[in-house]
């Protein structure tokens, strides 16, 4: 009796055991490539609260005219130089803002403003502006929540609508130098011979720049002429002829290794062409790799476009970026009297550092079998 | 080696000889040149551009009316041995104009990249063998931060804060007591209490990658079995760590010198702009915008010069540190 109890249980434990072991080579055994990288990269967290932030951003961007409670360019010229003003809340009013008062300074004759607690103006939610633009809110009174520029312009719209600009400029460009660096690369490593060696001395000379110098020259060889759609995309060209290069290299390293591996092989023996075995052979053993290459080249992009706009050779007015608004609070004097200039400076660092933390989760992400 | 050191000079040659050529044709691009340039600024200024009856003279003078390639072929022979010819908008050699810049840079890139491995190296050290504890968590959130701020904006936010602070303006290399004035040991120690900013403006993005990267060498290093084999032996951890992981982990910090180089150049070049140092960069800029093409393509030339010297001597020193490497 006892015996048969001991076998049972013996063989109920083994049982359960190798559904375990099922379930787990269920777990692993038949999930694809992509659906493991999902599972790794979800369990890092400053990964996805990157992603979330990015993905924010992104939205905020594309919905600019929405958001922002004014249009980048609407000049007001009585209030220029407006410190950020405060959200007010009370259970009579509502959601408000104070309005302004303004003394002349003496001896600059400029504007000095102060805030009326008496003028009291609420906060309106989706309303139509002059130009028949719904916007997430808005206020009669003076609502600049980050101030206002030396055009009375408001910077927190400037910002929203900079976005544009400065968020794009870096996939635009990292889009570019994948095509040119995965292109390039994969025939580098997968003919060799004498394309091979051209194509990595072009690369070496590229490198032989110093990168901002370069973009400084060709960002001054923009024609003065061009409209700022044209220069917008001249910079992103300017971004990804650098960054190209360090991408080709790491794809023709993982070309050269695939290439002789067995199943390429077999494919060109069983009489594949050269671009059947290149795309479906070789490049998708890439791609993990590609992606996460080009996560890590997105910032470095969007500090390029904020340190060229910054200098005077990138983005042109009207249009405008985060670097753009950046040089206008470029000399110290200004900063000194309207520090608010400078809050630009931070949606970049925002965006870089999440870039930077989604680059780092992908890359740990994109090796699932590593421990 | 020395065979090796010589093949690498000499390859450097073409590359160079080619970097020229772009060089020369980008600065070119710009519509019109230096002279249209100026007459346009005159107008604009003065309203009147009565000099233009010079223009020709001028234009004959500088070798600006004979075809690009003539002017290349000009400027390049007189460029290796030394005459690098003259720069339009200062009026003077640009030999006079460029040296005293150059050293600056160089002093400090250097600064920088000595902070940039002296720092780096023992905190990624600590960083690794503190793995996953609260000092490695926090180490690793400022080097994010730290290599995702841009040097120009550190620049602008250590302006404000230092006039804020200590009311001095935070501009130039020198105090104005000694702008303009000849050396002096007061003077190079004026420099120095200025040189201090900049280079830890410059190095700081480098830091944060570099702290990145010997961590994680590091901690590779840390799996191996014969780490393991010096902790079984009873080794002190400091031992284990300092003698045995960190000789191999620092390897590839070696072939990085060369690849951070570029960058530490590129930051000073901008950070010299915000804090008006008397740099390159500043030069460059100007220059490129006025279309002083043989001062703007000569900076150009010493920058990738630079940059090919940092690499040859980068790969000396890997070959030096790592005795399994041998060029034939």
């Amino acid at each position: 009796m006892s015996n048969y109890i001991k076998t049972h249980a013996i063989s109920k434990v083994s049982e359960s055991l190798t559904d375990k072991i099922e379930d787990a080579r269920v777990d692993i055994g038949h999930l694809s490539y992509r659906k493991l990288i999902w599972r790794r990269f979800r369990k890092n967290r400053m990964g996805i609260m990157a992603g979330v932030i990015l993905i924010g951003f992104y939205i905020i961007a594309l919905g600019a005219d929405f958001f922002a409670p004014y249009h980048f360019n609407d000049i007001k010229v009585l209030v220029r130089h407006v410190p950020p003003q405060a959200l007010h809340y009370t259970w009579a009013d509502g959601l408000h803002v104070f309005g302004l008062k303004s003394t002349q300074h003496v001896e600059t004759l400029e504007l000095i403003f102060e805030t009326d607690a008496t003028q009291i103006y609420p906060v309106i939610f989706f309303s139509y502006d002059a130009r028949d633009q719904v916007r997430l809110m808005t206020s009669e009174g003076p609502m600049f929540l980050l101030g206002t520029d030396r055009m009375g312009r408001d910077l927190l719209s400037r910002i929203i609508y900079g976005a544009r600009v400065s968020l794009t400029v870096g996939i635009i460009g990292v889009f570019l130098s994948l095509i040119l660096g995965s292109v390039l690369g994969t025939m580098s490593g997968y003919f060799g011979g004498w394309t091979d060696h051209l194509i990595q001395r072009g690369i070496e000379i590229l490198a032989a720049f110093p990168p901002i110098p370069l973009w400084m020259a060709l960002g001054a060889a923009l024609p003065p002429g061009w409209s700022s759609i044209q220069t917008y995309f001249g910079i992103t060209i300017i971004l990804s002829i650098i960054s190209w290069g360090g991408l080709a290299r790491e794809v023709r390293g993982k070309v050269l290794v695939f290439r002789d591996l067995d199943y390429a092989v077999a494919a060109q023996s069983a009489g594949a062409g050269h671009w059947y075995i290149i795309t479906r052979h070789l490049l998708p053993g890439c791609y993990s790799h590609i992606i996460v290459v080009s996560t890590l080249a997105i910032p470095g992009m969007i500090l390029g476009e904020t340190a060229l706009s910054f200098l005077g050779l990138g983005i042109r007015p009207p249009m405008t970026s985060w670097g753009v608004l950046l040089e206008e609070a470029q000399r110290v004097t200004v900063l000194l009297h309207y520090p608010w200039l400078l809050l630009p400076a931070i949606p970049v660092l925002i965006v870089v550092i999440a870039f930077n933390f989604l680059g780092d989760a992908l890359r740990d992400a994109a090796d699932p079998y590593s421990g | 080696m020395i065979s090796y050191i010589i093949r690498r000079c000499l390859l450097a040659i073409p590359t160079l000889l080619i970097i020229s050529i772009i060089g020369f044709v980008i600065i070119q691009l710009p519509e019109g040149d230096f002279l249209d340039r100026k007459i346009q600024e005159l107008e604009e200024k003065y309203g009147d551009s009565s000099s233009i009856a010079r223009i020709d003279e001028l234009r004959e003078r500088y070798g600006l009316d004979r075809p690009m390639w003539e002017q290349y072929t000009t400027w390049i022979s007189g460029f290796v041995v030394g005459n690098f010819g003259e720069s339009f908008e200062y009026e003077t050699e640009v030999n006079d104009l460029i040296w005293d810049r150059l050293g600056f840079t160089l002093m400090i890139s250097i600064g920088s990249l000595i902070f940039t491995y002296s720092v780096a190296i023992p905190l990624g050290i600590y960083s690794a063998s503190h793995q996953y504890q609260w000092s490695d968590h926090t180490l690793t959130f400022f080097s994010f931060v730290g290599m995702s701020i841009p040097g120009f904006l550190l620049a602008l936010a250590l302006m404000v804060f230092v006039f804020e602070v200590y009311r001095v303006p935070l501009f130039g290399l020198f105090s104005a007591e000694y702008e303009g004035m000849p050396w002096s040991f007061n003077k190079f120690i004026d420099l120095l209490k200025h040189l201090w900013i900049p280079v830890i403006v410059v190095g700081l993005n480098g830091t944060a990658g570099l702290m990145r990267i010997m961590r994680g060498n590091l901690l590779d290093i840390l799996g191996q079995p014969f780490v393991q084999t010096a902790r079984a032996k009873g080794l002190k951890e400091s031992v284990v760590v300092v003698k045995h992981a960190v000789r191999i982990a620092i390897n590839p910090l070696i072939t990085i010198f060369g690849m951070s180089l570029p960058n530490i150049l590129s930051g000073s070049t901008i950070v010299s702009i915000v804090l008006g140092l008397p740099t390159v960069g500043p030069l460059l800029l100007r220059s490129l915008l006025s279309e002083d093409i043989y001062l703007a393509g000569t900076l150009l030339m010493m920058f990738s010069l630079l940059l090919i010297i940092g690499n040859i001597l980068a790969d000396i020193a890997l070959a030096w540190a790592d005795p399994r490497i041998r060029y034939e």
